[in-house]
């Protein structure tokens, strides 16, 4: 454990030295500064236009910081290289691997939590009112998505050639299951054998990603999801974690070093 | 002294060039009716697109409506063709048919009713409570900033503005911006009876104006008649136009045809107005033109008889001692 989380460390040093989060921060701040000066009808309490394009811009960076940080870690270990010193260390691949994604899933949160305070004083100035337990589950359901997705992304690392391409891809395959996810098994009714058995073994082996996009609930004020369906949804991530770390180590356990 | 390189020589006469053909080409481009110069900068950006763009934003404002509620291109969206908040002001005629309450049907199976936990999932209006039950009407307010931007990307559209001027004065009370809502209207579309009939009733319900509302509202009339070419409006008086038009057969042309609801309810307020003002024959002449285009004549048919009742017992004392 202790390996891990060295390896960890590091990768969450590096996030804070790189400018991506900043860069993201400063325009999701300016643009939702922007959107909020706007004078519609001489009303001060309108907030959930705000609130939607503020979420929307927060989405859009995690998955940014998330993808691009993971996509190129092992890559860019090994056009370094460095990464064969690091393994002549008493430090196992499949520690690395975890390592990496520890790392990369820890400084996903704490940009998360640097986003989310900010959207919860947007929200705070002009509605007033505080969901603490809606705005709780929607970083805690938000940070497990990108485990999911960082998990992925560093499978991706080893599969793919480029991290250029790993991240287009990464980017292509979760935007379609957040837009067409949950409507898959609704298309496959409509095409015949054998491609609706295909979409209907795609729609349930693919990790469903829309489950944790709450993003309308806390917009229009929806009382928070009932705690033990946000459990099962945690579980579930955890499991399409497991599954896609288990495929890195396996792929990474074979892959040349150099 | 040295001779300017042949480079720098070209360099100008090109800029020269350019100068020139730009003076030149400048104005008729501006001219031109394709030119985006004109308009604002959505205009620049988008072009005639923005159109589209418009009928998003405003399905969009009637999701909010439904505080996020609402059915996507995959699901039965029978029951909402016509936009909620549209519908619920009463100027527009609803086309919804299926299930409101449930567009998504039965769970299909395990992984699609675990989903259903995690969207809004019930059926509700921002004006009756929206999602946690306790909001106020004043919470349609969230409607607007998409109203706004419906109305700025396309400006042709009426419902956009009577919509949005519905809203503001019935839920929140925001009489002044639904009068400049309707006048930015008017100045876009100046020949549409729905945005005078709107503005009529601003005058009549919230400044209690008769004079200005009577006005308004015949001229809503002069303008729903005139979409029918064949009717010459000239300068007579709307109550003779109107008169004549309850004369002739009924022959709607298609631009009445699509929104009749516009003239009966032009008409009724009419009516409703003169009864107020103890003109009864006017109250009663506008009921009968109400009716030739009304979806239930019998209601207006009802509304008549008592007014007819009422001016005979008024006319009765006069003519009482004449026996």
């Amino acid at each position: 454990m202790k390996n891990i989380f060295a390896v960890a460390g590091v990768v969450i040093k590096e996030l804070y030295r790189r400018k991506d989060f900043y860069v993201l921060f400063i325009i999701t701040v300016v643009i939702c500064g922007v959107m909020a000066s706007i004078n519609i009808f001489n009303d001060a309490h309108i907030v959930r236009y705000l609130k939607a394009i503020s979420l929307l811009l927060i989405w859009i960076s995690s998955l940014v910081i998330a993808i691009t940080t993971t996509a190129r870690q092992i890559p860019a270990e090994r056009e370094n290289r460095t990464l064969l010193p690091l393994l002549a260390k008493p430090l196992t691949r499949v520690e690395l691997v975890l390592g990496k994604f520890l790392g990369c899933w820890l400084a996903c949160g704490l940009t998360l939590v640097c986003f989310y305070v900010f959207f919860g004083l947007l929200a705070v100035s002009r509605e007033h009112h505080w969901s603490a337990g809606g705005y709780f589950e929607a970083i805690l359901l938000h940070w497990f998505l990108l485990g999911i997705i960082t998990a992925m992304a560093l499978l991706g690392s080893l599969v793919f050639a480029a991290p250029s391409s790993n991240s287009t891809i990464c980017f292509v395959v979760v935007i379609g299951i957040m837009f067409a996810g949950r409507h898959l098994d609704q298309v496959a009714v409509t095409l015949s054998e054998p491609v609706r058995i295909l979409v209907n073994a795609l729609y349930y082996c693919l990790p469903h990603l829309e489950f944790y996009d709450v993003r309308d609930l806390v917009i229009h004020n929806w009382p928070p999801v009932a705690f033990q369906y946000v459990g099962l949804a945690l579980l579930y991530a955890v499991f399409y974690m497991a599954v896609f770390l288990i495929g890195a180590c396996l792929v990474f356990r074979r892959k040349p070093v150099n | 002294m040295t001779a300017p390189r042949p480079q720098i020589l070209l360099l100008v006469a090109l800029l020269v060039a350019c100068f020139g053909l730009a003076a030149r080409l400048g104005p008729q481009f501006q001219a031109w009716p394709g030119s985006r110069n004109t308009g604002d900068i959505l205009n620049v950006v988008l072009g005639e697109s923005r159109r589209l763009f418009a009928k998003s934003a405003f399905a969009e404002a009637d999701k909010y409506y439904h505080a996020g509620y609402y059915p996507t291109m995959f699901d039965d969206n029978t029951a909402f063709q016509t936009a909620h908040m549209a519908a619920d002001t009463g100027a527009v005629k609803s086309q919804n048919q299926g299930d409101e309450q449930g567009f998504l049907g039965q769970p299909r199976n395990w992984l699609d009713a675990f989903g259903r936990n995690f969207m809004p999932n019930r059926h509700t209006h921002l004006d009756e409570g929206g999602a946690d039950d306790l909001g106020d009407s004043e919470d349609v307010r969230e409607i607007l900033p998409w109203m706004k931007l419906s109305a700025d990307l396309d400006p042709d559209n009426v419902e956009t503005y009577t919509v949005t001027a519905y809203w503001l004065r019935q839920r929140m009370h925001n009489v002044p911006e639904a009068e400049a809502v309707l006048h930015e209207g008017l100045r876009n579309c100046p020949e549409s009876p729905e945005l005078f009939f709107e503005l009529g009733r601003l005058y009549f319900e919230y400044y209690h104006d008769r004079d200005r509302s009577r006005n308004v509202w015949e001229h809503g009339v002069r303008l729903w008649l005139k979409l029918d070419p064949q009717v010459r409006l000239g300068h007579q008086p709307i109550r003779d136009l109107v008169g004549d038009w309850v004369n002739r057969p009924t022959n709607l042309v298609p631009a009445q045809q699509a929104n009749p609801l516009c003239m009966e309810q032009l008409c009724t307020h009419l009516s409703k107005l003169e009864e107020q003002a103890d003109h009864l024959p006017q109250a009663i002449e506008w009921l009968a033109a109400a009716k030739k285009v009304a979806v239930q004549p019998g209601s207006i048919q009802q509304w008549m008889d008592t007014l007819n009742y009422k001016l005979g017992q008024e006319l009765n004392p006069v003519l009482k001692p004449l026996f």
